[in-house]
């Protein structure tokens, strides 16, 4: 079959692979319908998490039909029109029990990368590189899903393949953030980036009940995406200062939830973009955590932050003081899709929340390495790429 | 090389010294007494007899000591197990560690095994082949998954 394959740094290429089979009994193959391009696959593809193999097939967040089912799956059948969570939880181990499906136990084949990295490994993402598992990405006409009872979803009649194909990661993550964040009535919340993630953090926010919610970015077609589909109110960064901005609608308080939805790469204006630029090529830090930083100072006392944006190591100059002195409480996670996922479908279903704007560009396989350029250099306006292997 | 096929070659090699550093820590446990290697499973304690532990486990026979406690917290049950005789410390711990020949790497992963087992019913198995082809950096990723079953902070 065909499939987009990381090739070394800055280098994709649709490559002939072995059609994925059943390795374990609770699997299901997978048929692709359609896959998306998503903004921590850019970390890979720019070789800031070193743990990818020539040939490894990218991808992670997709739709599909199941074409063959293993022995012990009960839940799902051949035929069945499915959005798979990107991360796979086995479903039984205490983190599963309890929520946490990112840090599932048993989903992981190389625990000890994670282990010696970390201090303990992460459950297994689809095409997220070796120290997550190993497990060959969604960019390709098939892909195997283990653990398919807990893992993959029956689309609703009445959600279309394009409006579920976000709820396999950037919905959940996005929801995740203001869940977790404690977003709660009457709060403002702050959102620093407006991809597909901040998008959907924000519209969590506002359904969760916050009076405000504010986004921050630079690239004025998501900024405007973000007021128009979102509702949230919007900052451009290269034309304010966001703190005394922040300030300014927040009576001086700061926001009361500061969620975070740029990650390992982010951008920014100033001195200390040069300075975390040359830090990170450098090998000095491996992440630049430029709103991470600007959320803890932004933030109220007592507020939390949420970091939703993928890190993979080191940051250099972490305002740890500021979190301490504030009382601020800092959290991350990877997502734990499959404590949302039913409920954002049916959510989905009831029109409160709107996914298909965040496809701004319909592609085919062998287009794939074109548009993850023009995603990750976010030209022709382009917010997500919609990889459709049958066409 | 290219300055960026350099600098990932230096990543490659910062978190080989990381995961080395991991491996040579494990030098300072008390000499002639190896140190439990424990799972948390998510059953009940009477779930787990020592006679009947799954396959892998069990597999090891006389040659190890197995310890089977409640965990706190309604967290489950709590295997630990250990060889009998002392294995191989310091200096030539490392290097068998290194090249894959550390019997601990062994009950680590079928540590790992037996507590999916107990959870899941079945081992889930990587994708194979693990990829398509081969370049010297994919080949020491490659060495590293390899090993990263067996090893870790378990």
């Amino acid at each position: 079959m065909k499939a987009l394959c990381w090739e070394g740094v800055n280098k994709l290429s649709v490559e002939q692979v072995p059609d994925p089979i059943l390795r374990n009994d609770q699997d299901v193959i997978v048929r692709l319908v359609a896959g998306t391009t998503c903004g921590s696959d850019l970390h890979l593809i720019g070789g800031y998490i070193p743990f990818m193999r020539a040939g490894d097939v990218i991808g992670h967040e997709f739709v599909g039909e199941i074409v063959e089912v293993g022995s012990a799956v009960r839940r799902h059948s051949v035929g069945d029109r499915v959005v798979v969570c990107s991360f796979v939880g086995c479903g039984r181990c205490w983190y599963c029990t309890h929520d946490l499906w990112s840090l599932c136990d048993n989903t992981n084949t190389n625990p000890g990368i994670g282990q010696a990295l970390f201090g303990a490994d992460t459950g297994g993402i689809f095409g997220y590189s070796h120290a997550m598992g190993g497990l060959r990405g969604s960019h390709a006409e098939y892909v195997r899903v283990p653990f398919a009872d807990y893992g993959a979803f029956t689309i609703p009649e009445g959600v279309d393949d394009a409006s579920a194909l976000f709820v396999s990661d950037s919905v959940p993550t996005g929801w995740m953030g203001a869940d977790l964040g404690g977003v709660k009535p009457g709060d403002v919340v702050a959102v620093w980036g407006c991809g597909a993630v901040g998008q959907m953090a924000a519209r969590a926010a506002i359904l969760l009940g916050a009076e405000r919610v504010i986004s921050i970015d630079r690239i004025p077609e998501r900024l405007e995406m973000t007021e128009r589909f979102v509702g949230s109110e919007v900052i451009d960064y290269t034309s304010t200062d966001v703190g005394a901005e922040l300030r300014e609608r927040t009576g001086g308080r700061g926001p009361d939830v500061c969620i975070e939805a740029v990650g390992m790469e982010a951008h920014s204006d100033g001195p200390m973009h040069l300075y975390d630029q040359v830090k990170q090529q450098l090998r000095l830090q491996t992440d630049r955590p430029t709103a991470v930083r600007q959320a803890v100072h932004a933030c109220r006392k007592g507020g939390t932050v949420f970091v939703l944006g993928v890190f993979a190591g080191a940051v250099d100059k972490f305002p740890l003081g500021a979190v301490i002195n504030k009382g601020l409480t800092l959290r991350g996670a990877q997502m734990h899709g499959q404590r949302y996922i039913p409920m954002l479908l049916d959510r989905i279903a009831a029109g409160e929340l709107s996914t298909s704007h965040l496809a701004t560009h319909s592609v085919t396989l062998d287009e794939a390495p074109t548009a993850y350029d023009m995603f990750k250099h976010k030209s022709d306006g382009c917010v997500r790429a919609v990889i459709r292997p049958g066409h | 090389m290219p300055a960026r096929k350099m600098l990932f070659a230096a990543a490659g090699l910062a978190t080989g010294a990381l995961v080395l550093r991991r491996l040579t820590a494990r030098d300072t446990e008390p000499a002639g007494q190896d140190r439990w290697l424990v799972v948390t499973v998510q059953c009940d304690p009477d779930e787990v007899q020592p006679g009947k532990l799954p396959a892998p486990l069990q597999d090891f026979g006389d040659r190890i000591e197995t310890r089977i406690t409640p965990a706190p917290g309604d967290r489950g049950t709590e295997i630990a197990v250990r060889f009998r005789e002392p294995q191989p410390e310091g200096t030539h711990s490392v290097i068998a560690r290194i090249s894959g020949d550390d019997p601990r790497q062994d009950l680590r992963l079928a540590l790992r095994e037996a507590k999916a087992l107990l959870e899941t019913g079945e081992i889930m198995r990587a994708d194979a082949p693990p990829t398509t082809h081969d370049t010297p950096g994919g080949k020491l990723i490659g060495l590293l998954s390899r090993r990263a079953g067996g090893e870790g902070v378990l």
